[in-house]
């Protein structure tokens, strides 16, 4: 008798129930050590094997071209290949010609140390640019101060941190927390509820705000984290709602943002009466949010598509063009944009691709960057950066509402902040 | 006054989006035994019918309705296929089903990254369904009370399927004692067909609801899979009612617990709360009597 499915598989046996939990378990540690820093072993320094003798030289770029960030970095890694190409077409650097290697970091920071290797050892690039979460960053370093290579790295973060081998072209702790609190206090706002994702950045993010508020007489009315990737923002909302605060700090990232925004649209608050400041909503996450779930909302970052300079002209129909008409343009995009200009403005100043060279010749390099006029600090390897808070628009644009008068100095230790003490140690 | 009542109602809330994830594998896994991994993906299909049934109907007031039916014939269909291809091979063993399943939702995870890309797409609720609703003291979001009321339908229409049709009855005789079943002349292989349609069809159905409250991704499913294993186990295999009352025990715990602490230690308080009650009852909350010897 052919009977595929015999009695055995009915039987309700204790192990069957305990299985899905066993591997929910397994699931869970698997995801949760997802984030483990590079443990490439490298050997001690050994000598740059960086070939610069012919007709062009090799460049490395390392995002995340798949997984669960490859949505913000794909678009970032186009920018970087325009920026390259540009470069070509005008003529290269030094007489050289630009060849870019790209490698795929996975969104792991494992992979992007592996692959950083490899571009560093094998390849022999002169410089990388890549990096997107502060883990990928956090696993790159070693290998780039190990082999004394050049990393260049886009993308707004946390701070605490200042490497010889990195310049960081994004926006640091005292360039948008701080001027976005600046703005709240100004407007009058006296209570804050903070709300984030359950990870290194928003949590190091919130203790700079929370030390500023002490300082400043802002009370925090309550604190919340949300899981990585967590959907279910209704019990955040409420209490947000019954806290009563003047404002909303935000820095929840990913796909909970359109969660988040939903339910608190649902319950009933509003932009005008508790607008929330996000630190991570651009261009792109309005997009996948959806505009109308945002209007009237006001959100921080040194570059808006809208900004009115004429690189940003430039640069905005130079990539519509290149990649497409309903492509939109945002702060991470910019920033590495403007890394790429930045290692061609310290190579041409240096004369020589060579790492101690360049990391010599940095301090005061400027660049016109889409974002406006930047200036590399030499000590600290960060930028200067005009802090911009904008209100999103029904059409998906941010509309700067506010901007920092004059550009605002690096500080990524937060040591001109008499109320940041204490938080320097991390 | 009003914060218990607004907690309450998330917890409800929460508690029916659980259920919805959990129906359909309480017919296919409480009721058959088939742990099937790939549940979660099965609902992300049902996402992203809803997604593409916008596309096609511009007005989402049309939409949701049209992409509920869809998502539950999508569903359906590919658990349908699923059973037919693969689980059914593997009926005596449970262990090789689960992973074999756990590779199907990854292949379909990056299948859906293909095809609808890396970004989460974003499926706009219809008009009647942004905005609160106030009640006592509290704010109430449409789209929640419209998922609690499709729970409330999926569990009235499995209830009535299984109590009161033909097939619901050869559906528990199947379960309660296969070999006499068979011997009274039911076809068990088409029962089987029959019930992992209609449990990855629920799948597909709660899938469908989960873009009321958040952005579509390639994952949406598979952070709804562990809950609703656990809704299942809690209620005890099988049992709808235990089902129905596991979700919104859990929902209202979690709930009032995140509440009073962070989402993080709620989240750990209800799994430890979990562990415990599994030692006092590993049954669950109510079991299927039968004399058989099974």
């Amino acid at each position: 008798m052919a009977d595929p499915a015999p009695k055995g598989h009915l039987m309700r046996s204790r192990h069957l129930v305990v299985l899905p939990a066993v591997i929910a378990a397994a699931t869970l540690l698997l995801t949760g050590c997802g984030n483990r820093a590079g443990d490439t072993s490298t050997p001690a320094a050994k000598a740059s094997c960086v070939d610069t003798s012919g007709s062009t030289v090799k460049v490395g770029s390392v995002y995340s071209l798949s997984g669960s960030t490859a949505l913000n970095e794909v678009p970032i890694n186009d920018s970087v290949k325009m920026a390259v190409d540009e470069i070509n077409t005008s003529g290269g650097i030094l007489g050289k010609q630009l060849q870019l290697i790209t490698e795929d970091g996975a969104s792991e920071p494992t992979v992007f140390a592996e692959k950083a290797q490899k571009l560093v050892s094998s390849d022999c690039v002169a410089a990388t640019f890549g990096g997107y979460t502060s883990a990928s960053r956090k696993a790159m370093l070693p290998v780039f101060e190990d082999d004394n290579a050049l990393l260049y790295y886009g993308q707004q973060y946390e701070g605490l941190e200042a490497s010889k081998n990195i310049f960081y072209t994004g926006a640091t702790a005292n360039q948008q927390i701080v001027p976005a609190l600046d703005y709240l206090k100004q407007k009058g706002v006296r209570s804050l509820y903070l709300v984030g994702s359950d990870y290194v950045f928003p949590r190091t993010s919130n203790a700079i705000v929370k030390a500023y508020a002490a300082a400043n007489g802002i009370t925090i009315k309550g604190e919340d984290y949300v899981p990585l990737g967590g959907t279910d923002f209704s019990t955040v909302v409420n209490k947000i709602r019954t806290a009563g605060a003047d404002a909303v700090f935000n820095v929840v990232v990913g796909d909970s943002l359109t969660s988040f925004f939903r339910e608190y649209n649902s319950a009933g608050l509003k932009a005008a009466t508790m607008p929330v400041m996000s630190m991570v909503v651009g261009e792109q996450e309005v997009a996948s949010i959806g505009a109308q779930n945002l209007v009237g909302q006001p959100t921080t970052a040194a570059y808006f598509e809208t900004v009115d300079t004429p690189a940003n002209k430039k640069y905005v129909a130079d990539f519509t063009a290149k990649y497409g008409q309903n492509r939109v343009t945002a702060d991470s995009m910019a920033g590495a944009y403007a890394a790429v200009y930045a290692w061609k403005a310290m190579v041409e100043k240096a004369k020589s691709f060579d790492t101690a060279a360049i990391q010599q010749a940095a301090g005061g390099v400027t660049v016109e960057a889409p974002e406006g006029t930047i200036t590399v600090d030499g000590t600290n390897h960060h930028i200067t950066k005009t802090t911009r808070i904008g209100v999103i628009q029904a059409d998906g644009q941010i509309s700067t509402e506010w901007q920092s008068p004059g550009v605002v100095a690096p500080d990524p230790f937060l040591t001109s902040y008499p109320w940041a003490k204490g938080l320097q140690t991390g | 006054m009003d914060v218990v009542i607004g907690q309450a109602f998330t917890g409800l809330s929460t508690g029916s989006i659980l259920l919805l994830a959990a129906l359909g594998l309480s017919l296919t896994f409480g009721q058959m035994g088939v742990i099937n991994m790939a549940h979660g993906e099965l609902m992300m299909a049902g996402s992203y019918t809803a997604y593409v049934t916008q596309q096609v109907f511009s007005a989402s007031g049309v939409s949701l309705p049209v992409s509920l039916v869809a998502g539950f014939a999508l569903g359906g269909l590919m658990g349908l296929a699923l059973e037919t291809l693969l689980i059914r091979h593997m009926y005596h063993r449970s262990l090789d089903t689960l992973l074999a399943t756990f590779g199907v939702g990854l292949v379909l995870q990056q299948l859906a990254r293909d095809v609808f890309g890396a970004p989460a797409v974003n499926v706009v609720a219809p008009g009647w369904l942004t905005g609160g609703v106030a009640v006592l003291g509290t704010v109430i979001p449409k789209a929640r009370l419209f998922m609690m009321a499709l729970a409330v339908v999926c569990v009235v229409a499995l209830a009535v399927v299984l109590k009161a049709t033909p097939l619901g009855r050869r559906i528990r005789a199947t379960v309660q004692n296969r070999d006499l079943a068979e011997t009274a002349g039911i076809p068990t292989r088409r029962i089987d067909r029959a019930t992992f349609f209609i449990g990855s069809g629920l799948a597909g159905v709660a899938g469908v609801a989960l873009t009321l409250i958040g952005s579509t991704s390639p994952t949406i499913g598979q952070s709804y899979l562990i809950d609703a294993f656990l809704v299942v186990v809690v209620g005890g295999l099988g049992q709808i009612k235990g089902a129905v009352i596991a979700a919104a025990a859990l929902g209202l715990l979690n709930s009032f617990v995140e509440f009073s602490t962070t989402a993080s230690v709620a989240k750990v308080i209800l799994f430890v709360v979990i562990v415990i009650f599994l030692q006092i009852r590993p049954q669950g909350l109510f079991t299927v009597r039968t004399r058989s010897l099974a």
